[in-house]
């Protein structure tokens, strides 16, 4: 059940993402526009479901996260956003610090960096219900900034009357 | 009152906007950031998104280093 009260502004600008993927590239992206928009005054809201649940997660690396046998299968092999994997050619997780030593170097923000300020900037958080039920994950499991755990409807309740984009 | 400066020319999107935001919430009724840009996206949208959150942009100056400007913002 969720228990965040909704307070929808007519006046501001609004921004809401589904993050379903766990890659690391679409995690970027992710965390690139939710960072830009709430730095530029728009209210930012993510929903987090699947895979994407993997880069809200407290433990960031590969551990057994979750209550079953399953889910701590999946937690170990998907692991968090330290051992997010890049969409294409992963070639078995070294792209990903390929892509990190690339972005340090050229001064562009990394993944965490990005989260980071995106926890400074007042982004809300939240993580999908059903999903967190066949994964196996508590909202315990997750980083402390996940305002809430919430259905479809009021996922859409919270994003209606701005811009809702799926990565 | 007091001055705060900031630099962001080494920056990229989206921590161009970022570090300026978070320069700005530290701001008192007042007080002023004088931000170090370059030209194109910063240039363009620094000014224009601190406006629209309410704040006053005191002054655009062309900055030492070709390319670099100052932008001057007041809460």
């Amino acid at each position: 059940m969720a228990t965040t009260e909704i307070k929808l502004d007519p006046n501001t600008k609004k921004l809401s993402l589904i993050g379903f993927s766990g890659d690391f590239d679409k995690l970027v992206a992710v965390f690139t526009l939710a960072t830009g928009a709430a730095a530029v005054g728009y209210e930012v809201n993510l929903f987090f479901t699947f895979w994407g649940l993997d880069g809200i997660k407290i433990k960031q690396g590969r551990s057994p996260v979750g209550k079953g046998f399953l889910p701590k299968v999946f937690g170990v092999f998907m692991g968090g956003l330290k051992s997010a994997p890049v969409s294409r050619l992963n070639f078995g997780g070294i792209s990903p610090k390929i892509f990190r030593y690339l972005m340090r170097k050229n001064n562009v923000a990394t993944l965490e960096e990005l989260v980071e300020a995106a926890k400074v900037l007042g982004v809300n958080f939240y993580a999908c219900e059903m999903a967190m039920h066949i994964l196996g994950i508590q909202k315990s499991d997750l980083i402390p900034e996940v305002k809430d755990v919430l259905g479809v409807a009021t996922f859409l309740k919270i994003a209606d009357g701005g811009q809702t984009l799926f990565i | 009152m007091a001055n705060y400066n900031l630099d962001i020319t080494k920056e990229h999107c989206p921590m161009t906007f970022v570090k300026t935001k978070i320069e700005l919430s530290k701001l008192k009724s007042g007080d002023t950031l004088e931000v170090l840009l370059t030209e194109g996206e910063p240039l363009e949208n620094v000014p224009r998104s601190s406006t629209e959150q309410g704040f006053t942009v005191l002054s655009i100056t062309e900055a030492e280093v070709k390319g670099t400007h100052k932008v001057l913002i007041q809460k």
